[in-house]
């Protein structure tokens, strides 16, 4: 009995250090950016030899040559999410309440594919898949609509714009705003659909009656994740786009397209010395806290909104209002389903 | 609509009209009004001699939407119109989700396929310069790049395993709902999913400069890299796991003066075991195709380095980089290497993905099958 005692607060011990364990790590990873970026960002610019030259050449401060690399995180992610969030929500609506009940699994699990590709992947793919392909259509706008500033300039000849990068990433953020947004459309009342149904609506107006309005805060939500990741993702833009570090609105040039903070470090980290990769260590510093801005927002959106605070119920249909669950853990019981998808989604949320 | 009484009274004359079904459109109309636009765009396309494939498609497309929508609502109503419509967009998107994903499947494998064979893993590639000749010989390989994934992702994977399944047994086996340590815990692993993959690697560059010195480039700073972004994923599948176990076994097993501990090991665990498997697994097949971490914490070389804790590391998502964006004298050679490197690290994700699949098939509870 005391042996199992003993086992016990070992065991309990062990747990909870791994649960502090996490708080330490992520401070420091706070701290250890904040040491290691502020010489660079406390450092004046013009009168440090080190940082007159290389990769940070032709700055007066930190904070004007972060300045664009930020806007050019935010316009890449930005036209990415124009792109992929309308398909990714009509993806989602698909594979919940359009494709055939037997192979809307199956559809799930293709997409969910799409975030198990490797960025890198991506990032070749685009270069000799997705810039060509662009060509005609960037040639197209910028001949008739040259006059929005959006498609002016000189137009790219061989497509490294920022467009073909907001393309790519707009796949590679596909699967995890469609496959959140799929399980807040799966957790619709079914009373209410059938109700809408029963009404004579359509199915769209069904949709729009009962399933939209429920799920609106939960794709908001996906939507701001679906940004997080796209904020973050390096390997696709460096590869893809021509940059240089400039505010500029041209989505189809070759020579004036904002860069990315993150491109922007995988470029030159390697180049870089000293105090120059400290700088670079400071833009990520940045990085990380936009991206933590973003997150906390759609957390927020998801905590204070979320119907029954259900964060994790598991894409199972929820039993009629009016049924109340204690938790999440009724979900196997309720539905009887297997575990695995439900292990699926929780790997990405 | 029209059957009035008068025709029930009188046999039928000519074909009857079945009133559930008229005023719609027939059945696959959806098919044949989209090859109607395929036919008839690219046929006017050809004509102008303009033929493009993205074009026809796309047009194609519009042309369906809009002829589908006239017929709809000419024969049906407004809204079965916009129903049509919308149904037809919806399937649209997830073409166009799958386009891509199918797309780089097939360019991956034409172009690393050729490149995939025995001497491409196992030989050490890049350039070797020969003093005497001067000459410099360049050999494909990708050894340095397997051995370097292998351990790398390998490390990170023996360090956040533990600690992901033992927080998430901290999180649903003792804290008690609403506890302060346990709502950190959870919120804070929200906030690690979020971090951007290379702020990680930054992470591990700064922490292993302060340690060793400006020289920081190694295997083991890349594996702390893919730790912080594999522990979040681990804490929450198992998390999901672990809820997912039935509270009875646990109180049966309290019941029967089974201390904690055990209870954990011997009932819990086991029952989500298949779980837990395959979240492991997912989580490695996500992060062993992380690039940027892995080029901030352990550089890149064409030198075999099996020794993770000094020195640069070589690894296939870094090899697949490098070899693009900086090939060496033989571009196209390089280009053929990162391809290949390319390749073998799908074929990797997939396979890991594919033990995943079976394990959760395999192991499934049975009554919930």
């Amino acid at each position: 009995m005391v042996k199992a005692r003993a086992a016990d607060r070992i065991f309990f011990g062990l747990s909870f250090g791994s649960a502090t364990l996490i708080i330490v790590i992520l401070a420091a990873v706070a701290l250890f950016l904040i040491i290691q970026a502020v010489p660079a960002i406390a450092a004046n610019w013009k009168d440090t030899p080190s940082l007159a030259e290389g990769p940070t050449a032709g700055y007066d401060s930190f904070w004007t040559y972060v300045g664009p690399l930020v806007f050019g995180t935010l316009f890449a992610s930005a036209i990415a999410l124009v792109i992929g969030a309308p398909i990714a929500i009509g993806i989602a609506l698909f594979i919940s309440h359009y494709a055939p009940r037997r192979v809307a699994g199956v559809l799930g699990y293709l997409i969910d594919l799409l975030a198990a590709v490797p960025s890198i992947v991506f990032g070749l793919w685009g270069i000799i898949v997705i810039r060509p392909l662009l060509l005609p259509l960037s040639g197209f706008l910028n001949q008739n609509f040259g006059w929005i500033p959006l498609f002016g300039g000189q137009v790219s000849t061989v497509g490294s714009t920022i467009l073909a990068g907001a393309v790519v990433l707009a796949v590679m953020i596909l699967p995890i705003i469609s496959s959140i947004s799929r399980e807040i459309f799966l957790q619709t009342p079914r009373l209410n659909e059938e109700a809408a149904l029963a009404l004579g609506a359509t199915k769209w107006e069904m949709i729009r009656l009962a399933v939209l309005p429920y799920a609106r805060s939960g794709v908001v939500s996906a939507t701001l994740l679906g940004l997080g990741r796209a904020l973050g993702e390096t390997m696709a833009i460096a590869l893809i786009i021509s940059p240089s570090i400039i505010v500029s609105l041209r989505i189809l040039t070759e020579g004036e397209n904002s860069q990315t903070i993150a491109a922007n470090i995988a470029l030159n980290f390697q180049i870089a010395d000293g105090l120059q990769r400290q700088a670079l260590i400071g833009t990520g510093l940045m990085l990380f806290v936009i991206s933590l801005a973003v997150n906390l927002v759609a957390r927020f959106i998801v905590a204070r909104t979320a119907p029954g605070a259900s964060r994790k119920s598991g894409g199972k249909r929820r039993p009629p209002e009016g049924v109340t669950l204690p938790s999440a853990t009724s979900a196997l019981e309720s539905t009887g389903r297997p575990a695995t998808d439900t292990q699926h989604e929780g790997a990405r949320a | 609509m029209t059957t009035s009484v008068g025709s029930r009274l009188r046999p039928p004359q000519g074909p009857i009209t079945n009133t559930l079904t008229t005023g719609q459109l027939p059945k696959f109309i959806e098919l044949y009004v989209i090859a109607g636009a395929l036919l008839i765009v690219g046929g006017v396309m050809a004509l102008m001699s303009a033929f493009s494939v993205g074009g026809w498609v796309f047009l194609s497309v519009v042309l369906y939407l809009v002829a589908l929508g006239v017929l709809s609502s000419l024969a049906e109503n407004r809204r079965r119109a916009t129903d049509r419509i919308v149904r037809s967009l919806v399937f649209i998107a997830f073409l166009l989700a799958v386009a891509p994903l199918v797309s780089t499947l097939v360019t991956v494998t034409v172009k690393g396929i050729g490149q995939l064979n025995w001497a491409f893993i196992s030989t050490t590639g890049g350039s070797v310069f020969d003093p005497d000749t001067l000459a410099v010989t360049v050999s494909h390989g990708a050894l340095q790049a397997v051995v370097g994934t292998l351990e790398i992702t390998g490390i990170a994977a023996v360090m956040s395993v533990p600690i992901g399944i033992l927080t998430a047994i901290y999180l649903v086996e003792y804290a008690q709902a609403g506890q302060w340590v346990a709502r950190t815990v959870t919120f804070l692993v929200d906030v690690m999913t979020g971090i951007p993959s290379i702020v990680a690697g930054l992470f591990a560059f700064s922490l292993f400069t302060l340690i060793v010195g400006p020289k920081a480039f190694s295997g083991f700073s890349a594996s702390v890299a893919l730790s912080v972004l594999m522990i979040p994923i681990v804490v929450r599948s198992c998390e999901e796991m672990l809820r997912l176990v039935p509270h009875d076994l646990r109180e049966a097993s309290f019941a029967l003066g089974v201390s904690r501990f055990s209870t954990i090991t011997r009932i819990v665990l086991p029952t989500a075991i298949a779980g837990i498997i395959t979240g492991v697994m997912i989580a490695i097949a996500r992060v062993i195709g992380e690039t940027a971490p892995i080029f901030m914490a352990a550089s890149f070389t064409d030198n075999f380095n099996a020794n993770p804790f000094s020195g640069p590391m070589q690894t296939l998502p870094v090899l697949a980089y490098t070899g693009y964006k900086f090939p060496g004298q033989d571009i196209a050679a390089s280009n053929a290497s990162a391809w290949g490197a390319a390749l073998l690290l799908v074929i990797i994700v997939v396979i890991l993905n594919i033990i995943a699949r079976i394990i959760a098939k395999a192991f499934a509870p049975k009554g919930a099958r």
